[in-house]
């Protein structure tokens, strides 16, 4: 331990915890303790995990390094305003401008006051607090951060992009070909995902949770579901617990390998992408036969799982023996291209540095040398008892981050298999207990492209405020440094083998 | 790379393939799809000669209809084999897919996206979210379905709809896009 996180520990140590908050303790405190929390997170005690808020409250999730358990500290507003950790742990800025926006909330001291996913179209300001009624504003009003320069240019894309892919804004400043700075602007599918988790029935809550980001659907209805157990105090049964680590290694399989192959069609090399593309639709085909749904939405529900249906294990561990061989060729093809090798290697490289002060999770964190991963190091079941590999690499290049994958793809394989191998039979759900009065959870899960965190308060059996923070908040900023430098034309390559969210980071 | 390429070369394609004329029913899903991708194919030749080609936008989606639009471009579904092709422009689109329930956010660059397209032109509303019915409907940041803000010729259901669903619905839009220009 640091001396450092060793503050952070002591400034959290010996509090009374907020009754009915599980499995994580939470903190009610001051002003003063929240600034020396941020300051010293600043100062590399911990990791950010989330910054969130509700009425009155803002609460924010935090990990001492060195420990094992992460825990949750909230302070109340005070006229609507309080202190920022954005101005001391860059990471937080964007979360911090984002709470203005939904909330107007003031945080003290913020560095950058810019609106974040208030476009100016809603017609009110604050929706989840006040709610003023504002004037629209022109959506292409904002004021990029500036760059100066001989020479340099600007290149705007998006919110439509060349692809079929998600919104987004990247504006380049580039010297010749050389990227001078990138600076994303997000929010475009702002849906007010924390307006429709506010006072939802459980049913109606877990379908939304669910479609927060449909990539990573088990992921964010597995984090959904803990959540919920943990306040309600209820066990899923071994069946169901199995099928949600099945569920999961799934998705990320699906994914890792219609990355690896996404990221090679970038640098126009799409032989591997077309193969990658079958193999990726193999997995969604067994998918669909054995859960009824090629994504596996709404399958997993708080208290179990739709249960798999018959036939389900042979047909997965005979799909995985299907695509191994293959995807083994594809791995061969690409580390022995030189050709593909040129453009993956030392590009976009992400700094080792950047990727422990942010936290970056997933294959991004892996790659550039933070050797963490939900499954292992906040465990939840199945994973407790499952022995796997957490590959890391230090690299932080494109390169690294599709070997990150192609291991993983081995790792999940291999859970799968065991799994599968010997499904315990039984029941799939239990029933959730009624429960009087208020109890919160919370919950993070391992999605394939990194942490998801899911808070929960239940009040009288209803959801009175949840909210699911992505593993995008911690990297898309990443990007804008691993880009820098960069020639213009190894941004699609960079953005790809990073492949964040839209969806799921704006909400 | 060059054993790849052989053994690609001599390797039976991955495509569903047409069934023949006898062969019946049976078949499940391949004969279906193939059967869709014939009937496409008549009706695009008819309508634009030999191709159509798609603008696909993202209004708010929760990037679960774009892997599945994605997938009707793998070498299973392999929609270009149709002559029904993605563009980057829309200046170059005779329809524009459109995903996710119309964020306020998203709705000036919708509206500029279906603008910049030459007539004639359709629009189909993809999922559940376009179509109306999807979760995010009531809420503050979004139109609720894409209808209220351009002109919508075809809803394709689905959370999300399958790429199979896809295929089904572009067939149905040719069948209205044929009515409409051949009256």
């Amino acid at each position: 331990m640091t001396a450092m996180s060793e503050r952070l520990a002591a400034l959290i140590a010996d509090r009374g915890a907020v009754a009915g908050h599980r499995p994580w303790p939470r903190y009610e405190i001051d002003h003063d303790t929240w600034t020396a929390i941020a300051q010293a997170l600043g100062e590399g005690g911990g990791d950010l995990l989330g910054l969130w808020g509700e009425k009155d409250n803002v609460h924010m999730a935090l990990r001492v390094a060195g420990q094992a358990w992460p825990c949750v500290v909230s302070v109340r507003t005070r006229n609507e305003d309080f202190p920022s950790v954005g101005r001391f742990h860059p990471p937080a800025l964007r979360l911090e401008r984002a709470l203005r926006d939904l909330y107007g909330f003031a945080p003290l001291g913020l560095p950058d006051r810019r609106p974040w996913l208030d476009h100016g179209a809603w017609g009110v300001r604050a929706p989840l607090g006040a709610r003023p009624p504002a004037a629209r504003r022109d959506p292409a009003a904002y004021e990029f951060l500036p760059v100066l320069g001989e020479d340099v240019h600007q290149v705007p894309v998006g919110p439509v992009h060349a692809g079929v892919i998600e919104p987004g804004h990247f504006r380049f400043s580039v010297n010749g070909e050389t990227l001078v700075r990138v600076e994303e602007r997000f929010g475009y599918t702002h849906k007010g995902i924390d307006g429709l988790l506010t006072d939802a029935d459980m049913e109606r809550a877990a379908r939304v949770v669910a479609r927060i980001s449909g990539d990573s659907t088990v992921a964010y209805s597995f984090a959904f579901a803990r959540a919920v157990e943990a306040a309600l105090q209820v066990e899923p049964p071994p069946r169901a617990v199995i099928l949600r680590g099945v569920m999961a290694e799934l998705e990320r399989l699906a994914h890792h390998v219609g990355d690896v192959g996404a990221i090679c069609n970038d640098a126009s090399f799409p032989i591997l992408h077309a193969h990658c593309g079958i193999l990726r639709e193999r997995v969604l085909a067994a998918t669909d036969r054995a859960f009824g749904h090629r994504m596996m939405m709404d399958r997993i529900v708080p208290g179990g799982v739709e249960d798999a249906g018959p036939g389900a294990a042979r047909s997965l561990l005979s799909m995985l023996d299907e695509i191994e061989k293959p995807f083994a060729e594809v791995v061969r093809v690409y580390d022995a291209t030189p050709s593909i090798q040129d453009r993956s290697c030392g590009t976009g490289i992400l700094d080792n540095a950047l990727a422990k002060r942010w936290a970056a999770g997933g294959v991004i964190g892996r790659a550039s040398g933070r050797d963490f991963d939900t499954r292992r190091d906040c465990p939840y079941a199945p994973y407790g008892e499952a022995a796997f590999e957490v590959p890391v690499l230090t690299n932080g290049d494109v390169d690294a981050r599709i070997w990150i994958r192609i291991r993983e793809v081995a790792q999940s394989i291999a859970l799968l298999r065991r799994w599968l191998g010997d499904l315990p039979s039984g029941d799939v759900r239990a029933e959730l207990p009624s429960h009087e009065g208020a109890c919160e959870g919370i919950a993070m899960v391992e999605a394939f492209r990194g942490d998801v965190l899911v808070w929960v308060r239940i009040v009288d059996g209803r959801i009175a405020r949840c909210h699911a923070r992505d593993a995008s908040w911690f990297q898309w900023p990443l990007l804008e440094a691993a880009a820098e430098n960069n020639i213009i034309a190894d941004f699609p390559m960079c953005n790809k083998s990073f492949n964040c969210s839209y969806s799921g980071h704006d909400l | 790379m060059r054993t790849l390429l052989l053994r690609s070369l001599f390797a039976r394609p991955v495509t569903v393939s047409a069934p023949q004329p006898d062969a019946g029913p049976v078949g499940g899903e391949e004969a279906l799809l193939a059967e869709l991708g014939r009937a496409l194919d008549v009706r695009a030749r008819r309508l634009f000669g030999r191709s159509i080609t798609i603008r696909a936008i993202d209004s708010g989606s929760c990037n679960g209809c774009e892997l599945e639009i994605h997938a009707l471009s793998n070498a299973i579904y392999d929609v270009e084999r149709f002559g029904i092709k993605f563009a980057a422009s829309p200046r170059h689109a005779d329809v524009l897919l459109v995903t996710g329930p119309v964020s306020h956010n998203m709705r000036v660059a919708l509206e500029r996206t279906y603008a910049a397209m030459p007539e004639p032109k359709w629009v189909v509303a993809i999922g559940d979210c376009a179509a109306g019915c999807g979760v995010f409907s009531e809420s503050y940041a979004t139109v609720g379905s894409v209808a209220p803000v351009v002109p919508v010729d075809l809803v394709i259901r689905g959370c999300p709809p399958t790429p199979m669903d896809l295929l089904k619905g572009l067939l149905a839009l040719m069948d209205k896009a044929t009515a409409k220009a051949v009256p």
